[in-house]
């Protein structure tokens, strides 16, 4: 059910795209039936935004109880050397019981360049929904290459993870470039990229966000302002903590470093020694073997906590810049309501005197130019209206989207981080357990040996 | 049976913390943590010490003092307040005020050298050190920083048990009237003499001299020595800049606590949770203070025993040098023997100044020669009796020497052992505590 509904919402998709991004798109996909938003479904259901956001919220809900029917795995990444360069693909594993797949199985071979394209093809078609983060392009940190096992380790994870994110977002998971994303063969992914706004409509969506960016948003609603703040504060706070946890790792680091001549320093005394000998090295085994356990604990942060905090690091950036583009969809409709205005004001205007006298010039008479104008205006008029009621309507359909995926989003940020906290403490807890149990063996040894040696006082 | 511990046992090597520490640690059953403790001061006591039996000592306070030094110039100083009580008042119930009198650590220090030279045999407890050594940045190399003077109180306190306890030192005059006696006690001690013998005893020592036939135990408790000063110092080197390692892990995860808590500002269900997970945060990390402060007594602990390497180098040392004055003079007994059959025999086998000059100078009357004889006669008698005493003194540093390196090697097993297994109960707290903060924290999690 759900999934009908977004393809009704995507027929709307189109023109949202072209408030933000410029007109030029829609002579393309208006013809063609293989096209990115590839809908057999009639375009004529005209319900209102708001009401189809209503229902998608309704949907949401139910969709939470329902059980998953898409699975992704992304694994197996591959180096491939062309005469041009050389990159790695990754094998993109898809399980699912859709009945838009064609199949219950695929697996197809993607490269981050592709991973891009649907970001970039997901974010064009919901410009106010909060797409996922990717992993970064390059590295800044040193010279990490970008052939380096533990890079294309973590690069896969997040990858996977970001498929995940997609699969699970109730609109973006039956988008057509997602499907294409996962079931297409190299040959036919690459032609499908080639399609879609070309080079010079791109320029022009680009040349109207720049202008709608720069005329700014007059009347901002109090509440995208409150978000707005929210995002700058967590954007902080998540930033904050990713510096703190890798601190941590580098300290943890330096003092496993330490800890690591501690364990042969007993072992070397214990070789100049007697009676000592044996508690000592038994010291030495447990010093070296709460290294390893520090080591282990160490990894673990790095695999797991870090990368969430990571991820939600470049969230924050993507909330900003969804709540950007919503402005920028506001400042087109005020724009265009400023325009209507003015020309309205042109209408009424009593005298035009320098046009009179430009047309008196070239030899038209008086009445018949004022009729002429008044004629052109009232079209002009009509159209800005067209145009106005489709802007606002844009505007009322990304607040609403922007709204709805806020919360969802908050609700996902809370889960992930919650989890990602609760296994690092749990992990944490693990690590002093068994440093713990190193510990009572050792003391466990030196009680027995106690005894054996018939040294204990009962008293 | 309610034995109560005199506090003399209670206070061996910094215990006021090893019975906290074995108090906090529930695994031990506290049965046999009394047991481990009786045992340390029983086996002190016990060997024939006569004075902890009699009577119970403690380094109870440390003050600050200014004066005015040798040359006259403003100083300031720490004192020190040494206890004493017969060890029956306490058994009687009544609890009468213990004599005491203030002393400083150059004082201490010069108690010990009198030792040294006295008793040249006995592995001479250490004193806590004169400057901190091996410390970890949070620590401070002052002398005057109180925890470095609480911890030398808890050293001075050792050394004075040590003593008290050990078989020969304990009975000594100068060491009894060094607990009971303020006034006078520097003058007695000069008056001994001990400086003259000091000072000889560390040109000796410090000399360099090869001795022929050392005894082979002694050498190998000198290498030993060396050997356990060595690893020692490694491992309180490697200890302490782990040490500063750790201090900075925990303190790292306090800015935790400080993000959390202004995070959750911001949100709204999951602000509870992330605020008292913060809370958290600051224990862990303010709970590092702590955890180094108990290592710093284990490394005390080992300290003890690097200086302990010292002494029983010195020991060692000594005896080598008994050994090589015995060499000397047997060998010069030796080479008078030749002498003499030369000049009865007249044959000349060893190259002699005398001989030359005979030889140049022409031989020497009958009259001249029957008086080298009989002066070489003498010093060869005299040094007969020289050989004769140095051997005995040799042997008897030996044996007195050996009973107290069996001695000294069977507390030292004892003490290291106990220490390591004190230090295996740190841990064990340590990572208890860990447990308990994080879970504390993944509870307040889950309520995000």
């Amino acid at each position: 059910m759900l999934r009908l509904l977004s393809q009704q919402l995507r027929l709307n998709e189109r023109d949202l795209h072209a408030s933000v991004f410029g007109p030029g798109k829609d002579s393309k996909t208006d013809t063609s039936t293989t096209q990115t938003d590839g809908s057999s479904f009639n375009a004529s259901m005209q319900t209102s935004p708001a009401s189809m956001i209503n229902q998608y919220k309704f949907e949401e809900e139910e969709e939470d109880a329902d059980t998953k029917d898409i699975f992704v795995t992304v694994d197996n990444p591959e180096s491939h050397v062309t005469a041009i360069e050389t990159y790695i693909t990754y094998r993109v594993e898809t399980k699912t019981t859709r009945s838009e797949f064609d199949s219950s199985e695929f697996e197809v071979r993607r490269r981050y360049q592709d991973f891009l394209w649907l970001k970039g093809r997901l974010e064009e078609a919901h410009p106010t929904l909060i797409v996922h983060p990717l992993p970064e392009k390059f590295v800044m940190k040193g010279m990490v290459e970008r052939f380096n096992e533990d890079f294309i380790e973590t690069r896969r994870r997040a990858l996977h993870k970001f498929l995940n994110k997609i699969a699970e977002h109730p609109i973006f998971s039956s988008s057509e470039d997602f499907k294409i994303f996962l079931t297409a063969g190299s040959g036919e992914l690459t032609s499908h990229k080639k399609q879609g706004p070309g080079f010079l409509s791109r320029m022009g969506e680009t040349v109207k966000a720049v202008a709608a960016a720069v005329r700014g948003v007059r009347n901002r609603p109090q509440e995208f302002t409150d978000m707005q703040e929210y995002a700058e504060a967590f954007s902080q706070k998540i930033s904050s903590l990713d510096k703190v946890t890798q601190r941590i790792v580098r300290e943890q680091k330096e003092y496993l470093e330490e800890l690591k001549e501690c364990g042969p320093t007993y072992a070397l005394w214990s070789q100049s020694e007697q009676e000592l000998a044996e508690p000592l090295k038994n010291v030495a085994g447990c010093v070296d073997n709460c290294c390893k356990e520090t080591e282990e604990q160490v990894k673990h942060l790095n695999d797991h906590l870090i990368p969430v905090l990571h991820e939600y690091v470049l969230c924050a950036d993507t909330l900003k810049a969804v709540l950007r583009r919503r402005d920028n969809i506001q400042a087109d409709f005020e724009g265009k309501t400023e325009a209507l205005a003015t020309k309205k004001a042109d209408r009424d205007a009593d005298s035009k005197v320098l046009s009179l006298a430009w047309d008196s010039l070239v030899g038209r008479s008086p009445e018949e130019v004022k009729q002429q104008k008044q004629q052109k205006l009232k079209g002009e008029i009509k159209e800005m209206r067209d145009e106005l009621d489709k802007a606002e309507d844009r505007l009322e359909w990304a607040n609403n989207a922007l709204k709805t995926d806020w919360t969802r989003w908050q609700k996902v940020m809370r889960t992930d981080l919650r989890s990602a906290f609760i296994d690092t403490a749990e992990r944490n807890v693990s690590y002093y357990e068994k440093c713990l149990a190193v510990w009572e063996s050792f003391l466990q040894s030196q009680r027995t040996d106690a005894e054996g040696n018939g040294n204990v006082d009962s008293s | 049976s309610a034995r109560v511990m005199p506090t003399q046992e209670r206070k061996l090597f910094s215990s006021t913390l090893f019975h906290k520490i074995f108090k906090a640690h529930t695994s031990l059953s506290l049965k046999k943590c009394k047991g481990c403790l009786y045992k340390i001061s029983t086996s002190m006591v016990e060997k024939g010490t006569s004075l902890l039996k009699m009577m119970e000592i403690s380094v109870a306070e440390a003050e600050k003092r200014t004066g005015k030094n040798a040359v006259n110039m403003q100083e300031t100083y720490t004192v020190y307040l040494i206890e004493t009580r017969p060890v029956d008042a306490a058994s009687e119930g009544t609890n009468p005020v213990p004599d005491s009198l203030w002393r400083r650590y150059s004082e201490f220090e010069l108690l010990r050298n009198y030792l040294l030279v006295t008793y040249p045999f006995s592995v001479v407890p250490p004193l806590p050190e004169k400057r901190a050594e091996f410390v970890w940045h949070k620590l401070s190399a002052d002398n005057m920083d109180p925890d470095f003077v609480e911890r030398r109180r808890v050293g001075l306190e050792n050394f004075l048990l040590r003593v008290a306890s050990h078989p020969d030192l304990s009975s000594d005059k100068i060491f009894y009237s060094f607990l009971t006696e303020e006034n006078g006690w520097k003058e007695t001690v000069f008056e001994t003499g001990f400086q003259a013998k000091a000072d000889s005893r560390l040109k000796a020592l410090n000399a360099t001299f090869r001795v022929k036939n050392p005894d082979k135990r002694f050498a190998e408790m000198k290498h030993y020595g060396d050997e356990l000063q060595s690893v020692i110092s490694q491992l309180l080197r490697v200890r302490a800049r782990a040490a500063d390692r750790l201090y900075g892990v925990y303190k790292v995860h306090g800015n935790y606590g400080r993000v959390f808590s202004e995070w959750s500002a911001i949100e709204k269900e999951m602000g509870d949770g992330l605020q008292s997970a913060g809370h958290h945060m600051d224990a862990y990390a303010a709970s590092v203070d702590d955890i180094l402060e108990e290592e710093e007594h284990y490394a005390d602990q080992l300290k003890e025993y690097l200086f302990y390497a010292d002494a029983l180098r010195a020991v060692c040392r000594k005896h080598e040098l008994t050994q090589y004055e015995l060499e000397m003079a047997a060998q010069d007994l030796t080479s008078k023997k030749q002498q003499r059959e030369e000049l009865a025999t007249g044959t000349i086998r060893t190259f002699s100044l005398k001989g030359m000059t005979s030889k140049l100078f022409g031989q020497e009357t009958p009259e001249q020669r029957e008086a080298k004889v009989k002066m070489l006669e003498t010093q060869i008698e005299e040094g007969e009796e020289l050989v004769k005493e140095r051997n005995t003194e040799c042997e008897e540093f030996v044996k007195s020497a050996w009973v107290d390196i069996e001695r000294f090697k069977e507390q030292k097993d004892h003490d290291l052992r106990e220490a390591l297994i004190s230090y295996a109960i740190m841990q064990i707290s340590m990572c208890k505590k860990g447990i308990q903060v994080w879970n504390n924290a993944k509870e307040c999690f889950s309520k995000m």
